[in-house]
C-alpha cells in the first residue's frame, strides 16, 4: 500500500516506541527503591506492588475476558434474528 | 446582568421553542446564545434565589440552589455548550429540540427542592431523550429506543411510589438526605440506582447509547446519569451498600468493554465503570468521599463527552463504528486522534489530566474508611480503565492494523467542541484547585504528591506494558464482529418467549372455553328447537276438554295445599 511508510506503519518507529515503554518501566521499577513512599494499605508498601498488581491485573482481566467469549459471544446480527423470529411468530398468529 | 432572574432550566425550554420554530441555517448558532444566555442566568442569580409554592396543602419548592445542584449546573451548561457546538452541523429539527428540553430537564432536575419537582423532571429527562435515540431512523435504534424508555419510565414509577409513601410518613415533599431506613426509601432508592446503572439495572446504557446518533450519544452521556449521581449524593450520601455496588460496577463492565466490538458500546461499559467509582465516593460518605464522587462526574462528563465525540466524529466521517473495521485513522483524522488521546489519558488517570485529580479523592478516601478490600478492586479497576478506555479505543480506531480507510477528518465544529473538552480535561488536571474550589465541601485536598504520582505511573505503565506483551504473544483477543450477552439477554430474548408461550396458552385455553360454550350453546338450541318444531312437546295440539280436566286438577290441588 503507498501509504506504508506513513510514521506508525514504520517498523523502527515501532521498535522505538516499545523500547521507550520498557525503559520507562525499567526506572519507574527502579525509583520504588529510591523514593520512600507513604502507605496505608498493609500492601502497598511492598517494593513493586503497584507495577506487579498492573501487569497481573491486566493479565488477568484480558485472559477472563477472553474466557467470557466462549460462553457470550453471538454472531453480529443475533438479536435482529431473534426480531425477525418474533415478527414472524407474531403474524403466524394473527 | 439581565436584570431579571429567570429559573434556570427555563431559558433550555425556550431554547426548544426557538429550535421549533426557527430556521435550519441559524437554529444552530441560536442555540449556542442560549446556553450562553442560561450559563450568564444562572452565573447571576443570587445564593438565596429559591421559588415556593403550595399544591394541594403540600409545601413545594420547585427552585433550591446550594453548593452541590449549583456545581451540577455549571457542569450541565459547559456539557450542553460543548455538544451543541458538536452538533452545529446538524439540520435535524427533532434532535435540536430534544437536545435542549433535555438538557433544560437535567437543569430541572438538580435545582429541585422538593421530590414531586424533581419526579417531574426525572420523567422528562426520559421522554425527551429517547428521541435523541430513535433520529438515528433505524430499526435497531428504534427498538433500543423502546427498551430504554421503559426502563427509564419504570423507573420514574418507581420514584413516585416512593415519594407517595415518603409523603405519608414524613408529611414533607423536600429533597434532603433520605437514608435507608424505609420502604419509601427504598423504592427511591431504586429509581435512582436505575438512572445510576446499578448491576443488572445496567443495560439500558450500554444498549441504547451506542444506537443514538453520533451527536445524541455526547447529549445522552452527560446528563441522565448525572442526574442520577447527583440525586444519590443528595439523599443516599454514606449508604455503606453503595460502596460495595460501586465496586462491582467499577470492576465488572471492563471484562465486557475488553470484548466488546462496537467502540461506543465500549466506553457505555466505561461509563457504567466510571459510575461505580462515583458510587463508592458517596456510599464512604464522608466529606472526602461526596468531594471525590462529585469531582469524578464533573471530570467524567467533560472527559468521556470527549471520547464519545471523538468516537462519534469517526461514525460521522467512516459511517462505522466497529473496532474490526476500523484502523489506521490517524492519517485521515490526526487531530481527532490527538482529542481522543487527550480524553484517553484523563479517563485513565494519568497525571496532569482531569481523570487524576478527582479519581485519587475517592482512592484516597476509601483506604482512610479502611475498605481494604474495595480499595483493590478500585485500583484494578483503574488499571482495567487504561487498558479498555486508555489503549483499546484510540489503538483500535486510529491505530492497529491499516483498514484502508480514508476519509476527511472530521468537521471544524467537532473538532472545537472537542478542543474545548480536551482543554478544560488539561486545565483541571494541571490547575485542580479551578475545581476543587466549586466542591461541596471545602478541601485542602492535594492530588499531586510524589506517591500518589509515582504510583499511578507505575500502575498505568505496566497496564500498558502488559497491553503489548499480550499484543506480542498474540494473546491478546481480537475485535471480531459479535454481539456478547449481558444481562439485557435476559428481557430480549426467554422474556418475550415467556410471554409469547404464555399468550399462545391463554389463546389455546380461551378457544377451548369458547368452542365448548359455543358447543353447548349450540345444543341447547337445537334441543328447544326440536321442543318447537313438528312433533315437539310444545308444538303438540291438545284438545280444549283435556286442557279444562287439568286446570280443575291444578286448582283442586292449590286448595288442597291452601287446607295443611
Amino acid at each position: 500500500m503507498s501509504h506504508s511508510q506513513d510514521f506508525f506503519d514504520r517498523p523502527e518507529t515501532l521498535r522505538w516506541i516499545l523500547r521507550s515503554l520498557y525503559a520507562i518501566c525499567a526506572v519507574l521499577f527502579g525509583l520504588d527503591f529510591i523514593i520512600h513512599r507513604h502507605s496505608v494499605h498493609p500492601w502497598e508498601g511492598l517494593y513493586g506492588f503497584y507495577p506487579v498488581y498492573g501487569f497481573i491485573g491486566c493479565v488477568v482481566l484480558v485472559l477472563v475476558a477472553k474466557w467470557m467469549r466462549k460462553g457470550l459471544m453471538r454472531g453480529e446480527d443475533y438479536y435482529q434474528q431473534v426480531n425477525q423470529s418474533a415478527k414472524e411468530e407474531t403474524h403466524a398468529g394473527d | 446582568m439581565l436584570g431579571i432572574e429567570l429559573p434556570p432550566f427555563l431559558i433550555f425550554y425556550l431554547g426548544a421553542l426557538i429550535a421549533l420554530v426557527g430556521g435550519a441555517t441559524w437554529r444552530g448558532p441560536a442555540l449556542i446564545v442560549v446556553v450562553v444566555v442560561s450559563a450568564l442566568n444562572l452565573w447571576q442569580l443570587p445564593s438565596d434565589f429559591g421559588l415556593e409554592t403550595q399544591l394541594m396543602g403540600m409545601a413545594l419548592k420547585p427552585i433550591h440552589i446550594d453548593r452541590l445542584s449549583l456545581l451540577f449546573g455549571y457542569l450541565f451548561h459547559i456539557a450542553a455548550l460543548i455538544s451543541v457546538i458538536y452538533s452545529l452541523h446538524i439540520k435535524d429539527k427533532t434532535q435540536q429540540v430534544a437536545a435542549m428540553l433535555y438538557a433544560g430537564s437535567a437543569l430541572g432536575a438538580v435545582f429541585a427542592g422538593d421530590l414531586l419537582t424533581l419526579f417531574i423532571f426525572w420523567e422528562m429527562l426520559a421522554v425527551t431523550s429517547v428521541f435523541l435515540i430513535w433520529a438515528r431512523r433505524t430499526d435497531t435504534a428504534y427498538s433500543a429506543g423502546m427498551r430504554y424508555l421503559i426502563i427509564q419510565v419504570i423507573s420514574g414509577l418507581l420514584l413516585l411510589v416512593g415519594i407517595i409513601l415518603y409523603f405519608k410518613q414524613n408529611g414533607s415533599l423536600m429533597f434532603s438526605e433520605i437514608g435507608l431506613h424505609s420502604i419509601a426509601s427504598w423504592f427511591m432508592f431504586l429509581a435512582f440506582g436505575i438512572k445510576c446503572a446499578f448491576p443488572f439495572f445496567h443495560n439500558w446504557l450500554t444498549d441504547a447509547y451506542p444506537e443514538a446518533t453520533p451527536t445524541g450519544t455526547v447529549f445522552l452521556s452527560a446528563f441522565t446519569t448525572k442526574v442520577a449521581v447527583y440525586s444519590m449524593a443528595r439523599g443516599f450520601p454514606g449508604t455503606e451498600m453503595l460502596v460495595y455496588i460501586g465496586a462491582t460496577m467499577a470492576c465488572f463492565p471492563i471484562f465486557f468493554a475488553v470484548i466488546e466490538n462496537d467502540l461506543r458500546r465500549v466506553l457505555a461499559y466505561s461509563l457504567v465503570n466510571q459510575l461505580g467509582f462515583m458510587m463508592v465516593g458517596i456510599g464512604i460518605g464522608t466529606e472526602l468521599g461526596i468531594n471525590g464522587a462529585v469531582a469524578h462526574a464533573f471530570n467524567d462528563v467533560i472527559f468521556k463527552g470527549l471520547l464519545f465525540m471523538s468516537m462519534g466524529a469517526v461514525l460521522y466521517r467512516t459511517g462505522r463504528i466497529n473496532g474490526s473495521e476500523l484502523g489506521g485513522l490517524y492519517k485521515s483524522m490526526p487531530k481527532t486522534a490527538i482529542l481522543c488521546i487527550v480524553g484517553a489519558a484523563s479517563i485513565s488517570a494519568f497525571p496532569l489530566f482531569s481523570g487524576f485529580v478527582s479519581k485519587s479523592m475517592i482512592m484516597s478516601a476509601a483506604l482512610k474508611e479502611h475498605f481494604n478490600i474495595v480499595w483493590l478492586l478500585l485500583l484494578f479497576a483503574s488499571a482495567g480503565v487504561f487498558h479498555h478506555a486508555g489503549i483499546k479505543i484510540p489503538y483500535f480506531a486510529f491505530f492497529a492494523h491499516d483498514s484502508g480507510i480514508r476519509c476527511k477528518e472530521a468537521p471544524w465544529n467537532m473538532l472545537l467542541a472537542m478542543g474545548i473538552a480536551a482543554t478544560l480535561c488539561l486545565a483541571i488536571g494541571i490547575f485542580p484547585q479551578l475545581l476543587y474550589q466549586h466542591l461541596p465541601f471545602p478541601t485542602d485536598y492535594s492530588a499531586y504528591d510524589v506517591s500518589h504520582i509515582l504510583t499511578q505511573t507505575q500502575l498505568l505503565f505496566f497496564s500498558a506494558l502488559a497491553f503489548v506483551w499480550l499484543n506480542l504473544k498474540g494473546m491478546y483477543p481480537p475485535e471480531l464482529p459479535s454481539t456478547n450477552l449481558d444481562f439485557d439477554w435476559m428481557y430480549r430474548r426467554p422474556l418475550p418467549r415467556l410471554i409469547n408461550a404464555c399468550r399462545r396458552l391463554v389463546n389455546r385455553v380461551d378457544l377451548t372455553i369458547r368452542s365448548r360454550i359455543m358447543s353447548i350453546g349450540n345444543t341447547l338450541e337445537q334441543r328447544l328447537a326440536a321442543l318447537n318444531s313438528g312433533e315437539g312437546v310444545f308444538s303438540r295440539t291438545i284438545s280444549i276438554s283435556s286442557m279444562a280436566a287439568w286446570m280443575v286438577t291444578l286448582l283442586a290441588l292449590l286448595l288442597i295445599i291452601r287446607f295443611f
